[in-house]
């Protein structure tokens, strides 16, 4: 469904040029859910941007469905391919309502029945039909990633990026929209590309992944690899016993990857 | 020593009341505690009222809100007590918070090293060189790469998880009595996230400091803490041993752990927190008092 080869990626220009992303290949099938793991300035944001067209400077070859993807993406592009950000504090309009926030895309797409449409999507992610007309402020963190879901599918999109989706919310929530995801993943065979820096988030979502240090991707291995704690990469092993909690002696062996 | 003089901090009753024009809100409501020298949890939901709790204890919390209690007290001082010159002392060089967003919390107009040194230089009354030295020290010690680079950086040059650890090397630099530290690692990659804990650690196990670890993640604060305090709408549910954290009878504390994905639950429904209005003892957040 996703193929990326060799992708680098660039911010800025002349001697402040950053390189984020130092060529990495993934491939994704359709239906299946990969997942990018690694710290923060890793890139492994940075790749999802470029898949989706918010970062124009990088080369290499994406592919979406055997299609070759130009630095210019088109109308029907942007309804395959969907995102949902980080911060649900952030990536809703606080001036718009929920209505207009989903209204949005599908006038883009130019949608009919947009009314039913919206109704439906808040119903697929469970959302009360009383929210249709409230603002972000007035929605928890968990209603609003719920929103933030909607409108990424309320175009039907085949591919959905997730950056860090519940990096923001609780525990309690967190496990709520994980649910919701992998329900509609299941329902509508999407095909996901998860980024997060926590490990059992997507060792719980995804069926491969993908270890991301400065820019590089260092080791990809199956979930049941990484289930038989059979990881070859150092830095992998890490992450893996910093996702077990707070063991004194652990913490004092880590390493610095430089 | 006697258990007496280990107790740093008695909070007895403590009820936070915000008045509304639909009835007042029971932020807190009757929570007891006591801190000694030890790593003390306070892990809930957003709203169960753990971050008005540690506010409190500073007097931080918003004028217009009621704060009662029967006792809120400090190393013999009490607290609600207590005028506004003595809580100034009080405030950053004995008990210092560690706030949840540093995008709000640093001045956005002075380089963070400035306001590291800043702190050393106000509670200890070093000189501005010396105050510098110690700024840079204590942003290597919060495994910031290039300390002199980020000592002149501002704010918003730099990135949430590194601002969170700014935060951490500040409210570290008095070597305060007690660090009330309000989810601050939330922002970080887990094993720095670990290594800053490292920090804390070393702080309460080395100076004798008392540790308020506000969180929602149970499974960090169980391997962490000593105690730990599960809060629901604003009341204590239960104290329990960190270490005996996975043996709690609470069906909510059973419901926050259960929740957690793990490696291992790939592919199922993780069980989602039913809550139960029983276990606010009957009182629904708005009403009662109005």
């Amino acid at each position: 469904m996703l193929d990326v080869r060799q992708l680098h990626v660039y911010f800025g220009r002349g001697a402040a040029r950053n390189h984020a992303v130092r060529g990495i290949s993934f491939s994704v099938s359709r239906g299946g859910c990969f997942g990018l793991v690694g710290e923060s300035g890793s890139g492994k944001s940075t790749v999802l941007k470029a898949i989706c067209g918010l970062a124009p400077n990088w080369h290499g070859s994406l592919h979406l469905a055997q299609t070759a993807l130009t630095q210019k993406r088109g109308l029907d592009f942007c309804r395959r391919v969907q995102m949902v950000f980080q911060d649900p504090y952030g990536s809703l309009h606080p001036r718009h309502t929920i209505d207009q926030i989903l209204a949005e895309p599908l006038r883009i797409h130019r949608f009919d029945d947009i009314k039913t449409r919206i109704i439906r999507a808040l119903e697929e992610v469970g959302l009360d039909l009383t929210f249709r007309f409230r603002y972000p402020h007035q929605l928890s963190g968990g209603q609003r990633q719920r929103v933030a879901v909607a409108r990424a599918l309320v175009t039907n999109p085949e591919v959905v990026l997730l950056d860090e989706p519940t990096s923001a919310l609780d525990v309690s929530v967190q496990a709520e929209v994980l649910n919701l995801l992998a329900r509609l993943r299941r329902e509508r065979n999407l095909t996901y590309v998860l980024v997060s820096h926590d490990l059992s988030v997507v060792a719980h979502m995804c069926d491969r992944l993908a270890v991301m240090q400065h820019g590089r991707i260092v080791e990809s291995l199956d979930i049941d690899k990484l289930h038989n704690q059979r990881p070859s990469h150092p830095y992998t092993r890490q992450l893996l016993l910093a996702s077990r909690g707070y063991d004194r002696k652990t913490i004092d062996a880590f390493k610095d990857f430089d | 020593m006697k258990a007496q003089s280990r107790t740093l901090l008695e909070v007895e009753g403590l009820n936070i009341r915000y008045p509304t024009p639909r009835g007042a809100v029971e932020a807190v409501r009757n929570v007891s505690f006591t801190l000694g020298r030890e790593k003390l949890g306070i892990v809930g939901e957003s709203g169960s009222g753990k971050t008005q709790t540690g506010r409190a204890i500073l007097r931080l919390t918003e004028t217009h809100a009621r704060v009662r209690a029967d006792k809120l007290h400090f190393d013999g001082i009490d607290l609600l007590a207590a005028n506004e010159q003595t809580m100034r002392r009080i405030r950053g060089r004995r008990i210092s918070m560690i706030m949840q967003d540093p995008k709000y919390s640093l001045n956005p107009v002075m380089s963070v090293g400035e306001q590291i040194a800043e702190v050393f230089r106000v509670h200890s009354g070093a000189p501005a060189r010396k105050a510098r030295r110690r700024a840079v020290e204590m942003l290597d010690s919060v495994r910031i790469r290039d300390p002199e680079r980020v000592y002149r950086a501002y704010p918003h040059e730099v990135s949430g998880g590194m601002g969170q650890r700014i935060m951490i090397a500040m409210m570290m630099t008095p070597n305060p009595d007690i660090i009330i530290a309000d989810e601050p690692t939330s922002a970080l990659d887990v094993t720095v996230q670990l290594q800053v804990l490292a920090l804390l650690d070393d702080m309460v196990s080395d100076n004798g400091m008392g540790l308020i670890f506000i969180s929602h993640d149970l499974e960090l604060v169980a391997s962490f803490c000593d105690r730990v305090v599960v809060m629901y709408a604003g009341q204590v549910v239960e104290v329990v041993d960190a270490g005996a954290l996975h043996q709690a009878r609470h069906p909510y504390t059973r419901g926050l752990l259960n929740c957690l994905p793990r490696i291992g639950t790939h592919g199922r429904d993780l069980p989602v927190l039913q809550r139960r209005s029983s276990w606010a003892a009957g009182i629904s957040p708005r009403n009662r008092h109005a």
